[in-house]
């Protein structure tokens, strides 16, 4: 049997750090004192799972000679490694440790599943950035937003789950750790607003290498990409116009993000590059 | 246990043992503890002493030479409070050594109490403790029992959720505008009528940070005096369009016999009010705010029953925490007991 490569043992060890945080956050929640017993456990789980996972990318990046961002496996991880950075930032600012009980379960399901389907993770684009940094940095940028997008689905849910408790008058359990309504729409507008500029920053990149080469870009990625920033710039612009807020907003983020996650897979399979084995690392 | 040996006791009343008139007559003012405490330290065989004096327990905490001083105790309780001693038997409650351990433990985590889980008990046991320290009423026995009964009562408020939820109407309101608005300092509470359930909800309000108050009423006399009371401004209830479209928290106490907020009137201020959500609480009977109106997206809309049950809830889930609570209770006092025990009766086998 041949042994399981450092870079997948490390992405496994960050996935099962992440899950541990999860259950741990599970528990805390169940006792209903997760600020007081859980939290520095979840976080330091998270923080350790988020190394390990970072270990296991630098390993792969330094195998395939660049960002590791080459298949559909890689994008899925990166996108679980930037939901956990950016909770890092504003997890502080949420009661208890709800939101790192979100993140956890998150990056712990993109992160499993990845490494549960071995397709995703056969073939590697060959050279795909071309040794061009700019266009490594398109690629990471864009697909950091969708960790900044993956994190705008988690607190637009926290966003319907307590709408939901308090109109519904069920306001123990869970929902008792829930930030306040106004804090998650607040919250959701940065985060949108944030993914958005990141998005628009790193098709401006890729634009300006993309009109020196445009058979460079296949057709499906870019009109899927296109697409996905067009549709969350305008839910920007009429959120901005509070044309669209409360629980609508927070529905249209969640629902949002839930196609662009499902579109990474088939954008990035039809990519027309030839795939070479995966590296050994 | 040996007569001659040291005890730690607790003698003392409290709302499980004493009705509302028994306590009345009980309670300490400054003058009646200050002459209560000379008593103590004039009674023969009385080491140490703290006393607790609240509106819901007169306790005694003290560490005298032999039982026989309780008597002494007894007496000097009646005389101070004016009870006959016959009426202070049925109420007076004994704790010994260990078991008075646990109930100061208790009482200071707010397990004892009548809403269990409140924390104004914990301030006033410290409050009694720095007294008594402060005017050497108290000695190396109770100096340790009571340092770690602050200990216990952190650990269990911190390791249960006692605390977890309000339990009056008021603060259960107060407790949902803080899940919907976060910080209640920049909302904007508007009361509508101008009685008396509806301004002391305010207060509850403004007790976590509200400052702005509109009060409305159907004359605007009325109001000008309920807005004098609360601290805010007077309208009448012509303008109620307009303030409805400005305010975050809106209370209905009127007696009107109708709606006076329609849920017309409520969905032409959502559609003024941008993203900001509306938090009704309909305080009247018959109610003020058309239930119709909770189905509007954006508007949290709660009566006096959903309140009610809110508090009960939270109290049946305190009560089920208080359980854990007293177990903690246990542990620690009994692996406390020792260490008291040699300071108490250091030459005990």
């Amino acid at each position: 049997m041949s042994s399981l490569p450092i870079d997948r043992a490390l992405l496994w060890l960050g996935a099962l750090l992440y899950l541990a945080g999860f259950l741990t956050g599970l528990v805390g929640l169940s006792r209903r004192q997760p600020a007081a017993g859980s939290r520095p456990l979840l976080n330091a789980l998270l923080v350790g799972g988020w190394i390990c996972q970072m270990a296991g990318l630098y390993v792969r990046g330094r195998a395939v000679g660049g960002c590791p961002l080459g298949n559909t496996f890689e994008i899925v991880q990166f996108v679980a490694w930037s939901a956990m950075v950016l909770y890092f930032f504003v997890g502080p600012i949420f009661r208890g440790s709800l939101l790192g009980l979100f993140t956890a379960g998150y990056a712990a399901s993109l992160a499993i599943i990845s490494l549960l389907i071995p397709p995703w993770d056969a073939t590697h684009g060959q050279k795909i950035f071309g040794n061009n940094p700019w266009i490594e940095l398109h690629a990471a940028l864009a697909v950091f937003s969708y960790g900044v997008f993956g994190l705008l689905a988690l607190t637009s849910l926290m966003h319907l789950l307590q709408n939901w408790s308090l109109k519904h008058k069920r306001l123990n359990g869970l929902f008792w750790f829930l930030p306040s309504v106004v804090q998650l729409d607040q919250i959701n507008f940065r985060l949108l607003a944030l993914g958005v500029l990141l998005l628009t920053f790193s098709l401006g990149v890729g634009a300006a290498w993309w009109v020196r080469d445009t058979a460079s870009v296949d057709w499906p990625k870019l009109t899927v990409t296109l697409g996905v920033w067009f549709v969350y710039l305008v839910v920007w612009l009429l959120r901005w116009r509070t044309k669209l807020v409360a629980v609508r907003f927070a529905w249209v983020c969640l629902v949002m993000f839930l196609i662009a996650l499902l579109s990474l897979g088939p954008v990035n399979s039809s990519r027309p590059h030839q795939g070479i084995p995966t590296p050994e690392r | 246990m040996d007569s001659t040996s040291s005890v730690l006791f607790l003698l003392g009343a409290s709302h499980h043992t004493a009705p509302l008139a028994v306590r009345e007559k009980l309670a300490l003012d400054e003058t009646r503890a200050a002459a209560l405490a000379t008593r103590l330290q004039a009674t023969p065989g009385v080491r140490e002493f703290a006393l607790l004096n609240t509106c819901n327990r007169v306790e005694v905490y003290g560490v005298a030479a032999s039982l026989e001083s309780l008597a002494h105790l007894r007496a000097a309780l009646a005389e101070t409070t004016g009870c006959v001693p016959a009426e202070l038997d049925g109420v007076l409650h004994l704790r010994q050594n260990h078991e008075a351990v646990g109930h100061l433990f208790a009482v200071a985590a707010g397990l004892d109490s009548q809403l269990v889980g409140e924390t104004e008990i914990l301030g006033q046991v410290k409050a009694a403790y720095d007294q008594a320290l402060a005017r050497r009423w108290t000695g190396p026995v109770l100096n340790r029992v009571f340092q770690k009964t602050f200990q216990t009562a952190k650990h269990i408020r911190t390791h249960t959720a006692i605390g977890a939820g309000q339990i009056s109407v008021a603060n259960v309101a107060v407790d949902l505008a803080g899940r919907i608005f976060g910080e209640l300092a920049t909302t904007r509470v508007l009361v509508v009528g101008a009685g008396e359930i509806g301004l002391k909800t305010v207060q509850a309000f403004q007790s976590r940070g509200a400052t702005s108050i509109t009060v409305a009423s159907r004359t605007l006399a009325r109001a000008e005096d309920a807005a004098a009371t609360a601290g805010g401004w007077a309208a009448s209830l012509a303008e109620l369009p307009e303030l409805l479209a400005a305010a975050d928290i809106v209370t209905g106490s009127t007696a009107a016999p109708g709606f006076v907020l329609t849920r017309e009137l409520v969905a032409a201020a959502m559609k003024r009010r941008a993203a900001r959500p509306l938090f009704l609480i309909d305080l009247a009977l018959p109610r003020d705010i058309d239930p119709a109106a909770a189905a509007l997206p954006n508007v949290f809309l709660y009566n006096l029953d959903d309140l009610a049950g809110i508090a009960r809830e939270n109290l049946a889930l305190r009560e089920a925490e208080a359980a854990k609570g007293r177990a903690i209770v246990a542990e620690r006092s009994a692996a406390l007991w020792p260490q008291v025990a040699r300071t108490l009766n250091p030459n005990a086998g």
